[in-house]
């Protein structure tokens, strides 16, 4: 692997001297059916080994039952899919998913932004922010889930603490149906919003400067020239966050887990917890494969609209 | 001891002259899920004290937490990493994984003499299509769990909650005292499950159970009044608050401190609800009072039934004949006597259960042996799918959204899709 990638630029420069068909010579110019033969492979492989094929195999057993032990008999047809769509919970768990994706593009971006603009310019104390912020998002989820349910417990946590100090007694949001769902998410953006941040004041930091001393001497006020000059030329970058955003949204699963678990009597699901505790915790591979072709699709149409319409303005 | 050990050791003896390759260090791996800190110490005792009697063999003992177990079996059992001991609560879940051929049966070894040390009934729990695929090591049995001393507070008398009625009364006169009625682990959900399953037991009886399992299904009057009853309970809103959010250590423990009269929980509590508490100490014995779950008026289930589990160990599909020793060694009736008189659990080796000293323990051993029908856990004895709905809907029923009706609709929905 080492010697490939290491004589791979010299044969670029040298790569006339191959005794190469013409034809094939024409399309190595610069070198780059070498690259390709040489790179392509091993992610090519990866890519089938662990994207393609289980993503096959999923379609596959979306339409058996199957309880993930022996071999796949059962053909049930649309069975697992008409059940899926009959389901209370997993509706709730779509919901709950938008949700989120909405709270992360309405509240966790723009607070992201802000907080970039503000720390992104050269004033006191910046860097120590900066790291503050982003400091949730190195915590594990797993730890981070824990810490936060300690948090809202209603007798012994902080948000029982600061109830207390008004003298009432603090409600149990994990314990809630209305409240559980809200409690995650605004754990979802305290933890993801300072990587946003840090995407943002990478991208702000890459305007050039005399562009924005330009619009000053023409006398743009501060808000103009962030909504004319700054922002516009952010927008590649906002691109690319609000399409993590809304990909880690539709993923959320390791936050949920340890928060609440898809409860109280499963009303904060989202698609992926949903899978996980109605496909894989009872042993129903064959319908946990077909909520996860759900998924899947839903993912798909995301990426393929969103490259479509928004990267291609951009 | 040594006469104890005479048997196992004959027998792996002549195993080692059958297969030169059993000499060669074998390590067992044995997956619990025990997490009361004196049992594991005995347990690992016991491992200690196998390996120095059989050097070749080393025991390597893995912990999952309960439900961190359930959830990951699956995916464990098909691994190259898996278990060669693991636990079992019996029921459907065990069946499943019989069929789907991941277990070793163990028929030879236990007609060797090893079954006849145990209860036919628990060795029954873990016999699949005639032949004997798991060690058992437990029996127990749901009911309530009170604090003497609240219950006085409160004024009321244990003896006198003999019906259901009685118990919502009682738990209307605790609660008015200012009292947390009961804990509950409302965010497992199985510690809920048993309230519906044990009123479906009052209400249907065996009968009841068989008929459903038998063809009807779960969509009949007793589950739905099952559902009912235990809405009366909800009513009275008789959990400590936040009960959905706490597990069932939190729940046990929030019991052990005091702060609740009742939880509604198998005997095993008696240990949990120690462990869990602060002082690690939990509600003393003299203060510390049990009675079984009430009669339900017009039920046809006899107030004798009880609902609890018959426990043990199971085998996955590889493992070593050692394995198997070990066990046959863990679970003999030396140890299984030990395990009676430390208060650990009831165990199931016949005769062990004499030397309890546990009041408690000796009154469910006395029940069970009384019961006519010891129902398995509903959430085991059903699959692992149908299983989870019952207790999805115990907590549904408990947060109030969905009706008896639907619960039971339910229920009888996810047995038809496995049926």
């Amino acid at each position: 692997m080492t010697t490939s990638v290491v004589t791979g630029p010299e044969r670029q420069t040298t790569g006339r001297s191959w005794s190469l068909p013409s034809s094939l010579h024409h399309i190595n110019r610069h070198g780059r059916l070498t690259t390709m033969v040489l790179f392509l492979p091993p992610a090519l492989l990866l890519f089938t080994i662990f994207v393609v094929i289980p993503i096959g195999e999923a379609g596959f057993l979306g339409f058996f039952k199957w309880n993930g032990y022996g071999e796949v008999t059962d053909f049930v047809g649309t069975r697992n899919y008409e059940f899926l769509a009959g389901q209370r919970v997993f509706k709730s768990a779509l919901f709950n998913t938008g949700l989120v994706i909405l709270v992360s593009i309405l509240v966790q971006l723009p607070l992201a932004l802000g907080m970039a603009m503000f720390l992104a310019q050269r004033i006191r104390g910046s860097y120590f922010f900066r790291t503050i912020f982003f400091l949730p998002f190195i915590l594990a989820e797993v730890a981070t889930g824990l810490i936060w349910r300690f948090i809202y417990d209603g007798e012994f946590g902080l948000v029982s603490a600061i109830w207390g100090v008004f003298g009432a007694e603090a409600p149990f949001v994990l314990a809630e149906r209305g409240l559980a769902m809200y409690a995650i998410m605004a754990v979802v953006v305290w933890k993801y919003f300072g990587f946003h941040m840090m995407i943002y004041i990478a991208g702000l930091q890459n305007i050039p400067r005399d562009l924005i001393d330009a619009a000053k001497v023409d006398g743009a006020t501060r808000w103009q020239v962030t909504r004319y000059v700054t922002l516009p030329l952010l927008k590649p970058t906002i691109m690319i966050s609000v399409f993590f955003a809304v990909l880690g949204s539709l993923q959320l699963f390791d936050l949920v887990m340890p928060l609440t678990g898809g409860g109280p009597s499963n009303s904060s699901h989202t698609i992926v917890t949903y899978l996980y505790q109605f496909g894989i915790v009872r042993l129903r591979i064959g319908f946990g494969s077909a909520v996860g072709v759900v998924l899947f699709f839903i993912c798909l149409v995301f990426a393929l609209l969103y490259r479509r319409n928004l990267f291609k303005q951009a | 001891m040594n006469r104890l050990f005479a048997v196992p050791f004959a027998i792996a003896g002549a195993m080692a002259i059958g297969h030169g390759a059993a000499l060669a260090e074998t390590t067992v791996k044995w997956l619990h899920i025990e997490a009361v800190p004196a049992n594991q110490a005995a347990w690992e005792q016991l491992a200690r004290d196998y390996e120095a009697q059989n050097p070749d063999v080393t025991i390597e003992m893995q912990f999952l937490e309960n439900e961190a177990f359930k959830a990951k079996l699956t995916t464990i059992l098909q691994s190259d990493d898996r278990p060669d001991i693991f636990y079992s609560w019996g029921g459907g879940v065990f069946e499943a994984q019989v069929e789907a051929g991941v277990l070793r049966d163990i028929d030879d070894i236990m007609q060797d003499g090893w079954a006849d040390t145990l209860s036919p009934a628990a060795v029954n729990a873990f016999t699949y299509d005639g032949k004997i695929y798991g060690a058992p090591m437990l029996v127990s049995q749901v009911g309530f769990w009170y604090n003497k001393e609240l219950f006085a507070q409160a004024g009321v008398n244990a003896e006198d909650i003999q019906t259901w009625d009685d118990l919502l009364t009682a738990v209307q006169t605790i609660k008015d005292a200012g009292i947390t009625p009961i804990a509950a682990g409302g965010a497992d959900k199985w510690p809920l499950h048993f309230y519906w399953t044990h009123l479906a037991i009052r209400l249907g009886g065996k009968a009841g159970f068989e008929a459903a399992v038998g063809g009807e299904g779960f969509n009949g009057e007793t589950f739905v009044k099952a559902g009912e009853l235990f809405n009366q309970l909800n009513a009275l809103e008789p959990y400590q608050r936040g009960y959905l959010a706490n597990t069932y250590p939190e729940a046990a423990g929030y019991f052990g401190d005091g702060n609740a009269a009742m939880h509604f929980m198998g005997n095993w509590d008696y240990n949990v609800q120690r462990s869990n508490s602060v002082s690690k100490e939990g509600i003393p014995d003299d203060n510390l009072g049990w009675f079984p779950f009430p009669s339900v008026e017009g039920g046809v289930g006899e107030p004798t039934d009880t609902l609890g589990g018959i426990n043990g160990w199971i085998f996955s599909k590889d493992a070593s004949d050692e394995a198997v020793e070990f066990m046959r060694f863990f679970t003999n009736q030396e140890n299984q006597r030990m395990m009676g008189r430390e208060g650990f659990f009831i165990p199931v080796a016949k005769g062990a259960a004499d030397e309890m000293q546990n009041p408690f323990f000796r009154q469910v051993s006395e029940n069970i042996s009384a019961s006519n029908y010891h129902q398995i856990f509903y959430d085991q004895m059903l699959g692992p799918d149908v299983g989870r709905v019952v207790n999805d809907i115990s907590a549904d029923l408990a947060a109030g959204v969905i009706t008896p009706e639907e619960a039971a609709e339910a229920v009888h929905e996810a047995w038809e899709f496995e049926n």
